[in-house]
């Protein structure tokens, strides 16, 4: 057994320039991801989900700066990896499924030819062994008549689909560390559904840490053991998801009650109560 | 029997050569609320656009307050009937400011006392004054959309076709629309038909819901069917199943906590 945590993070903060001074809008996270555990990152649009989750690989592009006491994963001190090392991380040990798998698949290759290069990448093998890994890879992210779908282009396929590909494409090196950012919630409820029940089939069946990044309190409820709820750039609240409804913070209180229920009785949705005034 | 606000009887729709809603029959009580749900591309957004007169090819029957449409636009039609959409940064003019978005349908149909009208209208979703003579992208999603619902309510319609309009939202402004089309709805009278896929805002907005699939209508359930899940088609089930169930009825769904030994 391996003691040490997956992943360790100590005051993060990423920031970027304005003509205003610079803008913190990760504030100083800090957070432990153990071996196999699934965290959730929920919080409205703009509170640093997306810059907490590329801050890990350090994607962070100018003007944007991160900086951090503690950026260990696996043991290896991410912050004192160069490009060339990060490029090494990014992909193989961990991999990032996006929100819309438009902007993320290449146009002009075949799905088989993106997933095939992806394991390239970081796997020697012969031709015919990586053909048979492509279609195996199809194949576990249940793409009925996987050789003629590897022959395709991403626009001849639905959302769905597409978003089933990038993550047959980011599992295919087995990596270690899945961050998910909003992998579903450009795809209709019932494939969402789909969808999530894949990435944690996968995720439970390689002994994978998984970090789910989105605005949905139930999603992450439903497919997470532990929940970071981000306002503003910090997490307010940390719980386990099973407690989620014992959520203590105003803010998470908040949220958890504006969300309309199944069987919903209440005249009036209660609303955040926003310093500010401007109203939404 | 009173008139219906909306009734459809036998309408086909069609985009070209492709028929995209087959069949679809529904009646929309005065003063009711109505929710078509169903996964996308299943021809919701189409019935809406049939009924406001933005798909001119369809057969069959389709009526608001009694009157039958014709095809295509239809002036006194939309005095009545107002659409909002559910994207509130693409449904608005970029180089209009507020005012002049509020005026026009006033203008359009040579309406008096706009001034006056806007600002109560502004007061009336919740918009302070100073975002008057604002344009959209200095709004947000939230804003955006509560403008959107004014210029619809311009006109003082009866009947709202609502396509997710907070389908692009967060929750906590989500709540903020809601509530705002709750009240509007209980103080002017309103029929609502609405468009979501999101099945716990049918509960909180709707009294009935028409299922579609594929461009058909599948099952008409009241709201209390999202209770207890109590659907008699197949595909209705599994898209309730799809969206969590009740977990309220049901605690195991959404905290998957430790079970008593059998
Ligand atoms: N290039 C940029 N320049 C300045 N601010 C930015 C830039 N990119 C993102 N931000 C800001 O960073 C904050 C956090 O963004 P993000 O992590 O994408 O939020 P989330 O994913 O939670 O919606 C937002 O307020 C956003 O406006
Ligand atoms: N303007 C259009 N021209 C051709 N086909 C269309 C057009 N708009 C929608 N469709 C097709 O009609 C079907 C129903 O679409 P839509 O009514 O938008 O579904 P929903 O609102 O349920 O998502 C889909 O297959 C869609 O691709
Ligand atoms: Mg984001
Ligand atoms: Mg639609």
């Amino acid at each position: 057994m391996n003691e040490t945590p997956l992943l360790e993070v100590e005051d993060l903060r990423v920031s970027f320039a304005t003509p205003n001074g610079p803008v913190e809008v990760v504030k100083g996270l800090s957070f432990t991801l153990g071996r196999e555990e699934r965290l959730g990152i929920v919080g409205e649009s703009g509170s640093g989900k997306s810059m907490t989750g590329r801050s890990i690989l350090r994607l962070i592009r100018a003007p944007g700066k991160q900086t951090a006491k503690t950026l260990r994963f696996d043991g290896l001190d991410l912050m004192a990896q160069g490009n060339r090392q990060m490029r090494k991380v990014r992909g193989a040990r961990i991999s990032m499924i996006m929100q819309d798998p438009k902007f993320s698949l290449n146009p002009v290759m075949t799905i088989g030819e993106q997933i095939a290069e992806a394991l390239r990448v970081h796997e020697r093998l012969p031709r015919r062994d990586l053909r048979a890994r492509v279609i195996e890879m199809l194949t576990s992210v249940r793409i009925n008549d996987p050789g003629r779908v590897a022959r395709m282009y991403p626009h001849e396929v639905s959302g769905g689909m597409g978003q089933r590909v990038m993550i047959a494409m980011m599992l295919i090196p087995r990596p270690q560390l899945l961050i998910a950012d909003e992998p579903t919630s450009a795809l209709d409820v019932s494939v969402q559904a789909q969808v999530l029940d894949l990435i944690e089939e996968l995720v439970t069946g390689n002994g994978m840490g998984l970090i789910l990044i989105s605005h949905d309190l139930n999603l992450v409820a439903r497919y997470c053991d532990r929940i970071l709820v981000m306002n503003g750039g910090e997490v307010v609240e940390a719980c386990a998801a099973q407690r989620l409804h014992e959520a203590s913070h105003p803010y998470t209180r908040g949220l958890l009650a504006a969300q309309p229920r199944m069987e919903e009785t209440r005249d009036e949705l209660p609303v955040l109560d926003r310093s500010g005034g401007a109203g939404t | 029997m009173t008139i219906p606000a909306i009734s459809l009887k036998d309408v086909d729709i069609s985009y070209g050569d492709t028929r995209v809603v087959r069949d679809v029959s529904f009646d929309v009580a005065l003063g009711e609320s109505f929710a078509l749900v169903g996964e996308s591309g299943s021809g919701k957004s189409t019935v809406l656009k049939a009924i406001a007169g933005l798909a001119p090819e369809w057969t069959g029957e389709i009526s608001v307050l009694g009157k039958s449409r014709g095809h295509g636009m239809d002036r006194a039609f939309s005095e009545n009937c107002q659409m909002v959409f559910q994207d509130p940064y693409a449904s608005l003019h970029p180089r209009k400011t507020i005012d002049t978005v509020l005026n026009e349908p006033l203008a359009i149909h040579g309406i008096g006392r706009r001034s006056e009208k806007v600002i109560e209208m502004l007061a009336a979703v919740g918009l302070d004054r100073r975002f008057r003579f604002r344009f959209p992208h200095q709004l947000s999603g939230g804003q955006r959309q509560r403008v959107a619902i004014a210029r619809a309510l311009m006109l003082e319609p009866r009947v709202m076709l609502l396509d997710e309009p907070t389908s692009a939202l967060d929750v906590s402004v989500q709540a903020e629309i809601l509530n705002l089309l709750k009240r509007l709805r209980r103080e002017q009278g309103l029929t609502y038909l609405m468009v979501t896929h999101n099945l716990p805002v049918v509960s909180f907005m709707c009294d009935r819901m028409a299922v579609m699939n594929k461009g058909r209508i599948v099952e008409i359930a009241p709201k209390t069917a999202l209770y207890d899940g109590g659907f008699a088609d197949p595909y209705s089930r599994e898209l309730y199943a799809a969206s969590g169930g009740n977990p309220g009825a049901e605690p195991d769904m959404v905290a998957p906590a430790t079970k008593d030994p059998a």
